[in-house]
């Protein structure tokens, strides 16, 4: 969550609660909820490492809050972030080594472990059914429509494992 | 509801027979809603033309509602169908020379449905499949995705106890497959029997079950799990 924090302090400097709301309005149902306490502490972890100052803001009847913004080393990580290239979300596959090595131990056949991963996979997809529902906002459906397309590749691929191997 | 047993198609028509489907059996209730899955040449289209009296069965049986009907005739499952079967074709099959609206009323004309009534389903079905400013065009004039929705809305015009569909999504984009995605959901809840043949893993999640062939076998037959899930986050790990 750091980077996604430091992301919304360059916009302008706020204090916790209303991180917490900009990320919700963001991405709507797509994100998993933030949690108020996690967010101060990644804020603290922040400030401890110089990306992020906190100022005490008084407040007329109510105890000071702290508002952070965004240092120039913050600026240099967030830009970092930003350029550098992002990893594919399977790079690894555990899945694939379990096909590969479970039918020599004996302990499950291949026929039987792409079966159970295909339903899996589609449990896994009408759950993405149902958040695409709930989705309101444009942002949130597109990061869902990217996990289905993903999903539909891996169901694929099974199917290619099962044509080859099986 | 629907009762497959020790069904085989042999195709032999080019002279090196081709075993499409090997002695399939297959039980699917009333209302439920089952996704046919597999690799391409795997006989799922061989499957659902013989389980719709589309394509005759070398051997074994097929029961439809406690009767048995691979026995009947050509004419016999024309009649059939018109009453309870309703199929959406991979390669779509619109008649030509009528309207998008005559192609989807046909079929409730035939079964005897009044014409103010197909007429009222007719706007509903194209309505729920963005398809209303399509009504008078002709089938050449639609794309693929179009004529494909088409299909779909003219097998549902009768409210078929049973609905057969191979690939009904093939061609759609991502908000068309929504708008069908919806409406099956509502062709199910309403307690219609489905069967489809399908790739698309966001229409095959929606079913009950899920039966996955390969070489004309079935090498999987079970239900889709269920978890109960409070947001997005659970699904969806965003770093
Ligand atoms: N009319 C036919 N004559 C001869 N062989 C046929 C005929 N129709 C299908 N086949 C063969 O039967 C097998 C199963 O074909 P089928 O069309 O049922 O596959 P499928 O699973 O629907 O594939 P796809 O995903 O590509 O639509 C294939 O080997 C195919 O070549
Ligand atoms: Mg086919």
């Amino acid at each position: 969550m750091r980077l996604h924090l430091l992301a919304l302090l360059a916009k302008e400097p706020a204090h916790g609660y209303e991180l917490k709301q900009a990320l919700e309005q963001t991405f709507g149902a797509a994100y998993p909820s933030p949690n108020i306490g996690q967010i101060y502490v990644t804020l603290a972890r922040l400030e401890k490492d110089g990306l992020v100052r906190a100022v005490d803001v008084e407040q007329s009847n109510r105890p000071n809050k702290k508002v952070y913004y965004l240092t120039a080393t913050g600026r240099e990580a967030l830009t970092t972030w930003v350029e550098e290239p992002t990893e594919g979300p399977r790079v690894r596959d555990e899945f694939y080594m379990k096909l590969v090595l479970a039918p020599l131990t004996g302990i499950a056949d291949r026929m039987a472990l792409i079966s159970r991963q295909r339903r899996h996979y589609l449990g896994l997809m009408r759950e993405l059914n149902e958040v695409m529902e709930r989705s309101e906002s444009t942002v949130a459906r597109l990061l869902v429509e990217g996990a289905m397309l993903h999903l539909q590749a891996d169901l694929d691929w099974l199917e290619r494992c099962q044509e080859e191997l099986c | 509801m629907l009762k497959a047993h020790n069904l085989v198609k042999i195709y032999a028509a080019s002279g090196v027979p081709v075993h499409a489907v090997r002695g399939l059996d297959l039980e699917i209730e009333a209302g439920e809603f089952v996704a046919i899955m597999g690799p391409s040449g795997s006989g799922k289209s061989t499957l659902i033309h013989m389980l719709g009296g589309l394509d005759p069965r070398t051997s074994g049986e097929i029961w439809l509602d406690g009767k048995r009907v691979d026995t009947l005739s050509e004419s016999g499952w024309a009649l059939l169908r018109r009453k309870k079967v309703g199929f959406v074709f991979q390669g779509f099959n619109l008649v030509a020379n009528m309207t998008v609206a005559d192609n989807v009323e046909l079929p409730a004309l035939l079964a005897g449905t009044s014409p103010r009534e197909a007429r009222e389903r007719r706007e509903q079905l194209l309505d729920k499949l963005s398809l209303s400013d399509r009504a008078e065009a002709s089938p050449g004039q639609l794309s693929g995705g179009e004529q494909q929705r088409v299909a779909l809305a003219r097998a549902l015009a009768n409210r078929p106890a049973l609905l057969l569909a191979d690939e009904p999504t093939g061609n759609l984009d991502s908000r068309n497959t929504r708008d069908v995605l919806r409406l099956l959901g509502e062709v199910h809840r309403g307690g219609q029997t489905i069967v489809m043949v399908t790739h698309d893993a966001r229409v095959a999640a929606l079913a009950d079950r899920v039966v996955s062939l390969l070489d004309g076998e079935i090498v999987d037959d079970g239900r889709i799990p269920r978890r109960k899930i409070a947001g997005a986050g659970e699904v969806i790990d965003l770093r």
